[in-house]
């Protein structure tokens, strides 16, 4: 039997969700449910798109994925561990004293960490200076930009979608993160951001919407970016709609917070309907 | 990962300072300000995305129509205060310290303080007050406060502070910026014979070997490690400084003119801070007086839990009395 692209996918995200659980455990509270919502997301990124080298996170010629979203960090610690630049037995290290896996994670000591996160809407300028400084080094490495649909509210982040565009950044490629979530509550309510396609296409980028958490739909997304993808061209954006707490229904149905609050004795069920719900869908 | 052994974290962003048992208020700062809404129909409160995080939701629930959710965007949060203030309004704004700090700085120079407008910065998570790592940890916002004309500095140390404070700057003509005590905030300085006063320091205690001069959280510290160091049989009197611009250099030299030894305690970076305040009044006064820094060093700071942060970086009460017995030679 061969394993699919999508078989493989969906296999590392149901790993990284199990990360991502222990990891929230760790901290008796944090951003599960944003990370259960973009385990597919990065795992399409990690398992099947990014170029890199999981023992050497330095390797010149590895593709850049910068964490715009730094709070996401336990996603994409869930991610490295699968890919294998950090080991498994360090995540319940998360957030704790003395660790390099931070809540958010740091450029000068986190593993695997391009940018160093906390502060919203910084990750797309420093993807458009990668992006230019590879170009002119003649390297053709893509740039990947994670970022959430609260990081459309900053300025800074239009800033860098036009500077993308004017630059014709064509290595570049955007993913956002919409949960319809912020920190005060529903996006809707903080800062309407729609319609968002229209906005990104007036900036000038090749804009995609997709249903973030079905993975034929979002390989069939980045493939269209990669296709696309080459060093004087129009950038790339995916905007992802996600589900909050995706893979463990008593999260999927909780009301949603920013910090979602899981009770000592409910992490083990929410283990368990994980691994229920991945083994029926076999 | 069954056996979850209990490690200290960083609880993210709303670990509490208070000391287990220690008295506390909830949520002063969004409770003073609806009242004081209740009086003057001027108020407005604003943020970007973080009222919960900034005790404004109080006052978002006791006065919706006056209150404006920006989104996160820091600079149009200021932009548009000042916007407001121009026509006559009186705006309170927050957000974290950091992000007023160091994302919207263009924006409360020009827009908010060359102008002198009655705009309020209210700035969460000042100093070292969050184990979240440097993203969130303001440990230069004074510093960088500090050589904005116009702008009042506020440091409180506790809710007796911040109540009390927040009519004052309302009333008080030009910017200020606050940094804000969130949450559970300790109630402390009700057992002293004081009240907070905007450009006053006060002293709350007397001391004949030691002088405290300390602002913020610092001045519940200094106040604890008092009362440590006397069971030392050292007597420390405390200078607590809430306004650090402008500052009070009248009532702390009087202080620090003496032949004790003068210590400055503030939860800030050792740069730009309150010794730096300090020191320089006693330098344009020519005394020729040492001057011992407690404060944050001049680093980017880790992650992790608080009180383990704390320790680390000198500010919790028993590393400030162990460096007291040290400079004194006990
Ligand atoms: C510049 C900046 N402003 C404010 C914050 C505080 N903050 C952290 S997360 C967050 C919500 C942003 O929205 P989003 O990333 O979509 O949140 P989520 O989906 O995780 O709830 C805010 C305002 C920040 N980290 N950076
Ligand atoms: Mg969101």
């Amino acid at each position: 039997m061969t394993t699919t692209r999508a078989e493989k996918v969906r296999d590392a995200a149901y790993r990284m969700r199990h990360h991502i659980l222990d990891m929230g455990e760790v901290q008796g509270q944090g951003y599960v449910g944003q990370a259960l919502g973009v385990a597919d997301l990065l795992a399409v990124t990690y398992a099947d798109q990014l170029r890199f080298r999981a023992d050497d996170p330095h390797w010149p010629d590895r593709d850049r994925f910068l964490l715009s979203t730094g709070h996401y960090a336990i996603a994409l610690y869930a991610a490295l561990a699968e890919a294998g630049t950090v080991p498994v037995s360090e995540l319940e290290t998360y957030g704790s004293d003395g660790s390099r896996l931070p809540m958010s994670g740091m450029a000068s000591y986190t593993p695997g960490m391009e940018i160093s996160g906390g502060s919203l809407g910084h990750g797309l300028t420093v993807a458009v200076g990668m992006a230019l400084g590879l170009r002119l080094k003649g390297r053709h490495q893509r740039v990947f930009n994670f970022l959430s649909d609260g990081e459309l509210d900053e300025g800074s982040t239009w800033e860098a979608a036009m500077g993308a565009a004017h630059h014709q950044l064509g290595l570049l490629t955007a993913m956002v993160d919409m949960n319809a979530l912020q920190a005060d509550g529903p996006t809707k309510g903080v800062l309407g951001i729609e319609p968002a396609e229209e906005k990104w296409e007036a900036a000038g980028w090749f804009t995609q919407r997709v249903d973030g958490n079905d993975i034929d739909a979002l390989l069939a997304a980045f493939d269209a970016a990669a296709e696309r993808a080459r060093p004087v061209g129009q950038p790339s954006v995916i905007l992802c709609d996600t589900r909050i707490g995706r893979g463990v229904p008593l999260l999927e149905t909780r009301e949603k917070a920013h910090f979602m609050r899981i009770d000592e004795d409910e992490w083990q069920l929410c283990r368990d309907q994980l691994t229920e719900g991945h083994e029926g869908a076999r | 990962m069954t056996t979850a052994t209990k490690r200290l974290t960083t609880s993210a962003m709303i670990a509490s300072f208070a000391d287990p048992g220690q008295r506390t208020a909830s949520a002063p700062f969004g409770h003073a300000l609806a009242a004081l809404a209740e009086r003057d129909d001027r108020i407005v409160g604003l943020t970007a995305d973080l009222g919960k995080y900034t005790d404004m939701h109080v006052f978002a629930q006791a006065h919706p129509e006056r209150f404006f959710q920006m989104g996160m965007a820091e600079q149009l949060l200021f932009g548009a205060a000042a916007g407001m203030a121009e026509v006559g309004l009186v705006p309170f704004a927050s957000t974290y310290s950091v992000f007023a700090a160091r994302r919207a700085y263009d924006f409360l120079c020009l827009d908010i303080a060359e102008p002198k407008l009655n705009v309020n910065i209210v700035g969460g998570l000042p100093g070292l007050t969050t184990g979240y790592g440097p993203s969130h940890q303001a440990t230069e916002d004074v510093a960088i406060f500090r050589g904005m004309p116009n702008l009042t500095i506020v440091d409180p140390c506790d809710s007796v502070d911040i109540e009390q404070a927040v009519p004052q700057l309302a009333e008080a003509e030009g910017p200020t910026y606050l940094r804000l005590l969130r949450g559970k905030v300790p109630t402390v300085l009700d057992e002293y014979d004081y009240t907070f006063r905007l450009g006053k320091a006060a002293v709350l205690r007397g001391g004949t070997d030691v002088v405290f001069v300390s602002s913020g959280l610092m001045t519940m510290r200094a106040l604890q490690a008092a009362e440590e160091l006397a069971k030392h049989k050292v007597d420390v009197a405390v200078v607590h400084t809430p306004t650090i611009k402008p500052f009070d250099a009248e009532t702390v030299l009087a202080e620090v003119d003496s032949d004790r030894l003068v210590v400055t305690l503030e939860n800030h970076t050792v740069v730009g801070g309150l010794f730096e305040t300090v020191a320089s009044a006693v330098v344009s006064r020519g005394l020729g007086k040492r001057v011992v820094p407690i404060a944050l060093p001049d680093e980017f700071l880790d992650a992790g839990a608080l009180p383990t942060l704390h320790e680390r970086y000198g500010l919790a009460t028993d590393t400030v009395v162990a460096k007291v017995l040290a400079e004194l030679d006990r």
